[in-house]
């Protein structure tokens, strides 16, 4: 992925994106954006123009990314510690290695479009506004947990992040629906479902793709391959590895995943394709996990060590970032390293706060089931007399 | 189940926290075997507070020995065999070797199985039988039910797993609508009879909403196919076989704690269980309890606490193995005799099994009926996270149904 410095003519319009997490500085003047291609390899498209290779971003926006991707990367070595002492129990799937993806996203985006994803979701609740704290203290079970400690791992939601979703596939026809509602309501946003090589064969993927496409829905259908659907390599799950010509009559572009400058770029023109009216977009994010699938998996016994070292060293989002701010002389090696303190700092305390939240109250166990006021009278417990009564 | 029985001493934490705690420890029965011979005639330590060790390592209920284990008359066809000691996953794999060896046209499939399966379930499988006997699909369970059915129309035996109960439902409209009407719609043209769908169920501790569902009402409703699930390793063997080679398809729900949590001796011969009946485990006069599956355990210790406080409680405990059709004769002679019924399941309340056992019981028993019929089931809640302890029926709460029941 080298990048040369190059004064582009070509330049991608400069919006202003409000995120929930950041208020972004209009860059007015040009000295602070920086133009920085993309690899020649970063894209490749089906039935559509693949976007351009130079972006146009300004420095602040750099830096932030690089914030967040530490800090995610902070935050899920944390999580994988607190599980490892037993802290965290039950299920927890990381996302080490694909920070690109969810931060990429986020900053092509803005706080109207939607995202719903699998399972793998802790890094997009990040970005799309959930605390650090709050998604810990969800991990741990605890009160402050975004989900009130009811959820767990795989069910993390904010405004306008729609989880955080256990059952494989079941979410993508879930974000067509969504996108309708946009449609529906006139706002001009879209949908991103999120989900991945191993869902990509669930039957009702292909059922939301013609929903999509039938009534040209502002909906983009985002494949996360990382290679492996748990334990099984891509191609002894699919008969066609190329996630995304999928779609068939939907166009698709294959987007280097690791490199978060690619996927703001194909996130922010999948945006305005969508968006634009011409429907359905599919995109196929190439990424990478280091760890196990989930907790209980060591992710070895069916990937080499050295295909895992070979990618951390190789193709790692943030050492990508880091040699392009490096580069291009946007902070300096210490004012880096001082991003890569304060994100610890900031995980640990929220480590701290998390595991300083209580359990939810009881009373919690009964609420949620229907909506309150509106559905059953009682709700019937272990044994005849056993009721409970709002 | 006598509480006289003298048990090696132990420290007992709360008691609501020992119920499900214990089940999920697995200790290893060599040295509980050991400790309970050398502790059996009398100790120094006192016996625990509670006067019994909970949990189905110490469950009177598992075949610990080579003897024990033969002494069951449905195992009469293996009386004179060897057993060997198995876990739960290892029966059923033993099973399904014996399935694949006997019969040429069975396949195991599913995701994962190749390696061994999630929960070790197919170890070996594949390099004993071949890769195109026992093979991974996609992760697609609509299809996965769907391919089953095709093929056990065909004739061939298929041996179809749903990694986890909770994923079933994608498969619903497989099996309701067509694995189940096969036989009727088609004047009896076709059926799936060599179907058999199996899938980890119910509760492990940590499992939350999709980890730990016990889906078994939801097919019951469902006349063409049948459901069992089995309480330990001799039974999931014996069942599992019959289940493979009973000519109409079955869903087998093994409950996944029992995996590593139960071991017995279990016979290495070629053994079937009847389907459709329910095994008597002890005999009583004065309380009738059914349950299957892991609640079994939980019954039994809920059992001897209630022995405490009623000494002299003899309760007919019954493990009505098959959900569907289930053994309406055995309970309803049961509570014939006993006038009274409890019924638990961890599945919760509203529109659970038990509702149809309790019903069907009152149909045939009403007049010999003391007592309301107590159903021990799980809230009427999505299964939780952190509150898992409080949603299911415990030892305590089955206790307590078991005191409601004697003195109403």
């Amino acid at each position: 992925m080298l990048s040369t410095q190059k004064i582009s003519l070509a330049k991608v319009a400069a919006k202003a994106f409000i995120t929930p997490l950041t208020i972004r500085t209009f860059a007015s003047s040009a000295a602070r954006n920086v133009s920085i291609n993309l690899h020649e390899k970063s894209f490749e498209s089906y039935n559509c123009e693949a976007p351009a290779l130079d972006v146009e971003i300004s420095k602040e926006e750099l830096v932030r990314m690089y914030k967040s991707m530490v800090t995610m990367r902070r935050m899920e070595m944390a999580s994988d510690g607190l599980y490892k002492a037993k802290l965290i129990r039950g299920f927890c799937h990381l996302c080490t290695g694909q920070e690109a993806v969810a931060v990429g996203m986020e900053t092509a985006l803005t706080a109207e479009d939607k995202i719903i994803t699998a399972y793998r979701c802790h890094g997009f609740t990040y970005m799309r506004g959930g605390s650090i704290t709050s998604i810990l203290a969800e991990l741990l079970g605890r009160k402050a947990g975004i989900s009130g400690g009811k959820g767990g791992s795989m069910h993390m939601f904010t405004p306008n992040f729609f989880g955080g979703n256990g059952i494989v596939g079941a979410q993508v026809p879930l974000g067509a629906g969504i996108a309708f509602a946009q449609k529906y309501q006139g706002h001009k946003a879209a949908t991103f479902s999120l989900y991945g090589d191993g869902a990509s064969n669930q039957g009702q993927v292909f059922e939301a793709y013609n929903m999509a496409k039938l009534w040209e829905l502002p909906a983009v259908f985002v494949c996360e391959n990382n290679r492996y659907g748990m334990g099984t390599a891509a191609n002894r799950s699919s008969a066609n590895t190329s996630y995304f010509k999928r779609g068939d009559y939907i166009p698709g572009l294959k987007v280097n995943g690791m490199d978060v400058l690619a996927v703001h770029q194909a996130v922010a023109y999948a945006k305005e394709w969508t968006v634009s009216g011409k429907g359905p977009l599919l995109l196929e994010m190439e990424t990478y996990r280091y760890g196990g699938h989930s907790m209980s998996d060591p992710g070895t016994t069916y990937r080499t060590r050295e295909e895992i070292q070979h990618m951390r060293s190789n193709n790692d989002p943030i050492t990508g970032l880091k040699q392009r701010l490096l580069e291009f002389n946007i902070i300096t090696e210490d004012e880096m390293k001082a991003i890569d303190k304060a994100a610890r700092v900031e995980v640990d305390q929220a480590v701290e706060e998390a595991k300083a939240s209580g359990e939810p109250d009881i009373s919690e166990f009964w609420t949620q089931i229907y909506q309150k006021g509106t559905g059953v009278p009682y709700v019937r417990g272990r044994e005849p007399e056993e009721f409970h009564r709002y | 189940m006598s509480t006289t029985l003298l048990r090696s001493a132990r420290l007992a934490s709360s008691l609501s926290s020992i119920s499900r705690t214990f089940l999920h420890q697995g200790l290893p029965v060599k040295h509980l075997h050991t400790s309970l011979k050398t502790h059996y005639a009398a100790s120094g330590s006192p016996p625990p507070a509670e006067g019994f060790l909970p949990g189905v390592a110490n469950s009177q209920l598992i075949k610990h020995t080579h003897h024990d284990a033969l002494r069951n008359p449905e195992l009469a066809g293996v009386a004179n065999g060897e057993t060997k000691k198995m876990n739960t996953f290892q029966a059923i794999n033993d099973a399904m070797r014996i399935a694949l060896a006997t019969d040429d046209t069975a396949c195991v499939f599913g995701e994962d199985v190749g390696f061994g399966g999630v929960f070790r379930c197919t170890m070996g499988l594949a390099e004993t039988f071949g890769r195109d006997r026992v093979f991974n699909t996609p992760l697609t369970e609509q299809g996965i039910a769907g391919f089953g059915i095709g093929m056990a129309a065909m004739g061939s035996t298929a041996i179809a797993e749903i990694q986890f109960a909770d994923y079933i439902f994608p498969a619903f409209d497989q099996i309701v609508n067509e694995a189940a009407k096969y036989r009727y719609r088609s004047g009896g043209e076709f059926n799936v009879g060599s179907l058999c769908i199996r899938t980890p169920c119910g509760a492990v501790g940590h499992g939350g909403h999709y980890h730990s569902q016990s889906p078994e009402a939801y097919f019951a409703h469902t006349p063409g196919i049948k459901v069992v699930v089995p309480r330990g390793p001799i039974q999931a063997k014996g069942l599992l076989l019959a289940s493979i080679r009973d000519r109409n398809p079955t869903i087998f729900m093994e409950p996944k704690i029992l995996y590593r949590a139960a071991v017995e001796m279990v016979p290495v011969g070629d053994y079937e269980l009847p389907l459709g009946k329910a095994e008597i485990l002890t005999q009583g006069k004065d309380l009738t309890i059914v349950g299957w599956g892991a609640q079994l355990y939980v019954l039994e210790n809920a059992i001897q606490l209630a022995q405490k406080k009623m000494p002299g409680l003899s309760v007919e405990l019954i493990d009505l193995r098959s959900i569907l059709p289930w053994d309406v004769e055995t309970v309803c002679n049961s509570v014939n005799k006993t006038g009274r019924l409890l019924i638990a399941h961890e599945a919760p309340k509203t529109q659970g099994f038990a509702a149809e056992i309790a019903s069907t019981v009152m149909e045939r028993c009403f007049l010999r009926l003391e007592a309301p019929i107590q159903r021990l089931c799980s809230y009427d809640t999505p299964f939780p996270l952190v509150f898992e302890k409080f949603h299911v029926p415990d030892m305590i709460r089955c206790a307590e149904g078991i005191e409601r029941a004697m003195k109403f």
